[in-house]
């Protein structure tokens, strides 16, 4: 890539820095340079924002139409999988896809829902009472 | 905010990829001065491809464009015979000690972070991503002075900020994670040349030897034939959405363009020098253009997931340049196999 040709395209590093690239100066030698974004990329990442709203959205109307618990929700919301919920609360994946049955969800301790809340960064309320 | 002059140990450097500024910077602290971000790339043999079987990340395909995370560090500090301590800690507390303990001497450390929880990270890149890599070099008013290698300024985060994200969750958790340099010996240029050897010698072998088909040079071929496949496997949109995701693994903060491909192709050029050999930087311009094509790729992806390229067709159209680029590498590859360096 020229360094003439790298591009400088607002995106979502706007403010916060601009990123440094390998490019090759006129007499074909490589030096870095700044850009602040190239639209290609830009647009990679908003489809997959798009894709974590959709399902974000599709997980608080399973919520409310009574198919899954909030847990299910709330995880969507944090764009965590059953992986790293397991690393935040310390229950097994097998257990986790059982709490996010919502006939499970409402025989679970204060206990273990506070672990649910810590990893969700929510209010231990909040989470009990989510209704979609 | 401009806090850098406070320090005149330790300097910032900002490259492209954390791992690398990380290793320079630390190097550089310790007095190797002549080392920069393609060195350390290179001599970690750094570059790679690999498509990890049955395994998504976020929802899509789990494509690496470079080493594992940690074995470029690891690889340059041994190429240059630098000892390393590495610190991994099963609780919080014990790890807010050690780091204390390391500020007070005035030693700057690196600490592997998860990026989620990361609050000076704009909130459209904190995804679950657990092998982000910074420096900590000092405290100021009950705030840790960070350096982080993609950002152009230092920054701070206050100690629960900064142990939330040292004992992030999930796939490679960090566990507090503390390494730095802890005794550099002079280092000869021979000692660097031998070192640039390896990491091309290694590199050439991950890409050209590796077994199995999903990594390497044929790794692109694999991926390229699953390319032809998504658009009636997946449906139109999961498999822009899969392409999109190649295409943030490829070009995405980190990089330094065209899948760290224009970052080896510094490195040769910068090899050439060292070795005094011009047969280094011949190759170096192969790598640029394997840079361009992967860029040209991604331009023709996008036209996927913005919806304008719906068509099959566009999808192999896709999948040929995939190929087309692995021959290019395999080429720039063999030429390097080939050459006696001597060392």
């Amino acid at each position: 890539m020229k360094k003439e040709d790298l591009p400088q395209d607002p995106g979502a590093l706007e403010k916060f820095t601009r990123e440094v690239c390998y490019v090759k100066n006129a007499d074909g030698k490589y030096e870095t340079a700044l850009s602040r974004g190239w639209e290609v990329k830009k647009q990679a990442l908003d489809s997959a924002w798009d894709d974590v709203n959709e399902r974000i959205e599709d997980a608080r109307k399973a919520v409310a139409n009574g198919e899954k618990s909030p847990i299910y929700y709330f995880m969507e919301l944090r764009l965590m999988d059953l992986s790293v919920l397991s690393g935040y609360t310390g229950f097994f994946p097998f257990f986790i896809k059982r709490h996010l049955k919502p006939s499970v969800f409402k025989g679970l301790s204060d206990r273990k829902l506070e672990k649910y809340a810590g990893a969700f960064d929510v209010a231990l309320q909040e989470l009990k009472n989510f209704k979609g | 905010m401009n806090i850098d002059s406070h320090t005149d140990e330790f300097r910032h450097v900002q490259t492209a990829h954390c791992e690398n500024g990380v290793t320079t910077a630390l190097l550089r602290y310790h007095g190797l001065d002549f080392m920069t971000e393609p060195l350390a790339f290179g001599m970690g043999s750094g570059l790679f491809y690999i498509q990890i079987p049955f395994l998504t990340v976020n929802n899509g395909p789990a494509i690496s464009f470079r080493t594992m995370p940690g074995a470029i560090f690891k690889r340059t500090c041994n190429a240059l015979n630098v000892d390393v301590t590495r610190k991994k800690f099963s609780n919080v507390a014990s790890a807010e000690a050690f780091l204390d303990k390391k500020v007070q001497e005035g030693v700057p450390v690196a600490c592997q972070v998860g990026v989620f929880h990361l609050t000076y990270f704009p909130k459209e890149y904190r995804f679950h991503f657990n092998a982000h890599n910074l420096i900590v070099f000092g405290q100021e008013d009950n705030n840790y002075l960070i350096s982080d290698p993609v950002m152009e300024d230092v920054t701070t985060l206050s100690k629960s900020d900064l142990s939330r994200v040292r004992f992030a969750q999930g796939p490679l958790a960090p566990k507090g994670h503390i390494y730095f340099p802890e005794r550099v010996k002079p280092v000869t240029d021979d000692m660097i040349r031998k070192g640039i050897v390896k990491g091309i010698r290694r590199n050439v072998r991950d890409m050209l030897k590796i077994p199995g088909n999903f990594a390497g040079v044929d790794g692109i071929r694999h991926t390229a034939g699953h390319i032809r496949k998504w658009r009636d496997k997946l449906g139109l949109k999961k498999a822009s959405l899969y392409l999109g995701q190649i295409v943030r693994m490829q070009e995405e903060i980190g990089t330094g363009g065209g899948g760290f491909r224009f970052l080896y192709g510094a490195f040769l050029e910068e090899a050439s020098a060292y070795m005094q050999d011009d047969r280094l930087s011949v190759v170096s311009e192969d790598f640029t253009k394997a840079g361009d094509m992967w860029r040209a790729s991604a331009i023709k992806m996008a036209g996927v997931y913005k919806g304008r390229l719906t068509e099959q067709k566009d999808f192999d159209e896709i999948a040929d340049m995939l190929v087309d680029i692995r021959l290019v590498e395999k080429e720039a590859f063999q030429k390097l196999s080939r050459m006696s360096l001597g060392k």
